[in-house]
């Protein structure tokens, strides 16, 4: 009885917490930490981080409390994260995921608890249109439009024929669709590989053989760093033009060194983007944590400092609409500079045609050529009923 | 398939049986001397390929690399002998499943912790690192080249060990019948010792030798070790030959699948469909080759003499 006691006093004592609590802001972060793909997550994690310190810990004028969660890339992992994000931690926003995969696991639950949703990587066309959400946000892309925009490149570049490689799994056939989408030329073939495939060899003999002139490739993660070493050293490389996401980047060019230098990719940003903030981040970013950040830092940088502009100007948390709408305005200097959300809270943004270069110092980085697309909004914004 | 795709794919799975008979290699004697099923055995090969790129590091040359490199993965497997595997020859096979297991955690995990989770690389060795023009538009990396005349020696230098030494004699006779060698007067504790090592070693210098080809990365051995695994069932358990046969059987299997199942489908299949079917099936392919050698001969191809 006297536990009963003590218990229902507690329970008390918390339902008179809110006015207390809302002094401080409670963000949770789900990303990929461990394991191969954890370099992902980690660069999110640095990213966010570095814009805390810069906000002095305080994210829209409020004491900042960081709650970091790995999914491990497994998705009962992290839904069960989220859920104890959203129900023992009360957390206000929930920052994640990574992957796509990740990401619909844990959007229920988070969606559900009335909790902000914001994704700083993973956009799956799945919540972009029919779907979409007034509590849900990303701030990366639309996990198509990198690839559209290869399949521009090829049209512009008058790339007749193009041979198609992308690993057997969900985003890899959307990898295909969406370079499909805009290419008009020529497709030589279609090829998958298993996941976490090893040897491109019997690929790389069928790609020499194919006569194409390009070759569009998404292998993420550590098969990138595979493919790109034996494409590479099976001199094709200097023969065929190499159109690629999420294959070469900032996370897999301290393996890849030279062999991946004048290859390209297209995506929203690079760090060598002709923008102050973008080179005070960088140089910062690099201070403190020793290495170049890549498209999954500054997405994560541009987040943290989202949530702070939409917290400041909504007063708090407190009303929930007003931090909604505040939200949508994006009313923060994004890395990237042009920034604006669509009605589907995915982002109107630039993309850029990218290449592989070797700073001075040794160091590799991805580095912009030219700007392909300007505003650019994805193609199932329309679908999406809520207003502009 | 043109005649040199056919080719290439040919000298590719060659590539790939070598390396599979490295690993097998070892894999066969501890399971057909020891009855001990190791699954860390991966780990071995993981470990080489790691230890080639460190010493690499240090030292700046490949081949001074891949000699310490090793010597350390044969101290590595002796020491994880020692303190870990020789409580387990005398535990059921469940037991040493869940322990090696366990072991591969462990270790994918340290190397994780030591060299963090984004894959390494390394270059070839300078004087091997070229390619040389096969066909006009196709050129062919050497050092793949080298790994298949490096295979191909050790296959060589193990057949004279195992068949014409008296070590290679005990190892022979400990596979048909090990408490029969150890009623005879044989230390068969320091036998399992010397295989156990040696197998180790030649695991990690698979890892050594691919890691110019492939990355460096936690967990690189798991999924060979699979493989590695259907090549000793093919070949027989505590057969050297038989590992050596049935690697360079699944290794052409597995390339030749991948490239052909695809083509073959397209005949018959609309293209994007056959492209959807294709890979899935010849991942197949090496386990069905090896149901249906198992299916006329269930102790596989060469069974080690007078086994049960």
């Amino acid at each position: 009885m006297k536990n009963l006691l003590i218990s229902s006093a507690a329970a008390l004592a918390l339902l008179a917490a809110p006015a207390m609590a809302a002094e401080t802001l409670k963000i949770g972060m789900v990303v990929t930490l461990s394991g191969p793909p954890g370099a992902l997550g980690n660069q999110a994690r640095d990213g966010f981080q570095l814009a805390m310190e810069e906000l002095d810990g305080k994210i829209g004028g409020m004491e900042t409390e960081l709650i970091l969660e790995d999914d491990e890339l497994k998705a009962d992992v992290a839904q069960s994260k989220a859920r104890s994000l959203v129900e023992r931690d009360d957390v206000d926003f929930v920052v994640g995921t990574i992957f796509s995969n990740m990401l619909q696991a844990i959007y229920k639950p988070v969606i559900s608890s009335d909790t902000f949703l914001i994704s700083p990587n993973a956009g799956p066309s799945t919540f972009a249109g029919r779907n979409c959400n007034p509590d849900f946000f990303v701030t990366s892309y639309q996990n198509n439009q990198n690839f559209e925009v290869l399949g521009k490149i090829a049209n512009e570049k008058g790339y007749k024929r193009v041979f198609m490689l992308a690993p057997n799994y969900q985003a890899g056939k959307d990898s295909m669709a969406g370079f499909k989408q805009n290419y008009e030329g020529e497709i030589a073939d279609e090829v998958f590989t298993p996941l976490g495939h090893k040897d491109f060899s019997a690929e790389i003999a069928r790609i020499s053989d194919s006569e194409a002139d390009a070759l569009f490739i998404f292998m993420p993660g550590g098969m990138g760093v595979r493919f790109v070493k034996q494409f590479s050293a099976s001199g094709l490389a200097d023969k065929m033009a190499f159109l690629s996401a999420f294959t070469v980047d900032e996370t897999t060019l301290p393996a890849q060194k030279d062999d991946a230098v004048g290859m390209n990719g297209a995506t929203n940003w690079a760090p060598d983007l002709d923008n102050e903030q973008t080179k005070a981040f960088v140089a910062a970013f690099e201070e403190k944590y020793g290495y170049i950040p890549g498209g999954y830092a500054m997405q994560a940088y541009d987040t943290a400092m989202l949530i702070d502009s939409a917290v400041s100007k909504a007063g708090g948390v407190e009303d929930r609409d007003a931090v909604r709408a505040a939200l949508k305005e994006a009313d923060f200097q994004s890395l990237r500079g042009d920034f604006s959300f669509n009605n589907n809270h995915y982002p109107v943004q630039d993309f850029y045609l990218l290449e592989v270069v070797k700073r001075d110092d040794g160091k590799y980085h991805t580095s912009i050529i030219e700007k392909v697309y300007d505003d650019y909004a994805d193609s199932y914004a329309e679908q999406c009923e809520m207003g502009g | 398939m043109s005649t040199t795709l056919l080719l290439i794919q040919l000298l590719n799975g060659l590539q790939l049986g070598v390396l599979l008979f490295l690993i097998a290699a070892g894999l066969t004697l501890v399971f057909g001397v020891m009855g001990f099923i190791n699954l860390a055995h991966g780990v071995q090969y993981m470990i080489g390929a790691y230890l080639v790129v460190w010493f690499y590091g240090l030292t700046g040359h490949f081949m001074i690399a891949l000699v310490l490199a090793m010597a350390v993965a044969l101290a590595l497997g002796l020491l994880l002998e020692a303190f870990v595997f020789s409580r387990l020859y005398d535990r059921d096979h469940l037991d040493q499943v869940l322990a090696t297991f366990g072991v591969i955690l462990f270790v994918n995990q340290g190397v994780k912790v030591l060299w963090g989770p984004t894959p390494l690389t390394i270059p070839a060795p300078e004087i091997l690192a070229g390619t040389f023009q096969l066909t006009e538009n196709l050129q062919y990396p050497v050092w793949r080249i080298a790994i298949i005349a490096i295979g191909a020696a050790v296959a060589l230098l193990l057949w004279f060990l195992v068949t014409r030494t008296r070590l290679g004699m005990l190892v022979r006779a400990g596979a048909s019948n090990a408490e029969m060698v150890g009623a005879l007067g044989v230390n068969i504790r320091r036998l399992f010792m010397v295989v156990f090592g040696f197998g180790a070693m030649l695991a990690g210098f698979a890892g050594a030798i691919a890691a110019p080809i492939y990355s460096v990365e936690p967990g690189m051995g798991d999924d060979l070790l699979i493989t590695a695994f259907v090549v000793i069932a093919i070949g027989g358990i505590g057969s050297i030959r038989g590992a050596f046969i049935a690697a360079l059987l699944v290794g052409l299997v597995d390339t030749l699948g991948r490239s052909a199942v695809t083509d073959i489908l397209k005949l018959f299949l609309e293209p994007s469909a056959a492209n959807q079917i294709g890979p899935a099936l010849a991942s197949m392919a090496v386990y069905v080759l090896m149901a249906a050698v198992l299916f006329f001969r269930p102790a596989g191809l060469f069974p080690a003499r007078g086994a049960a």
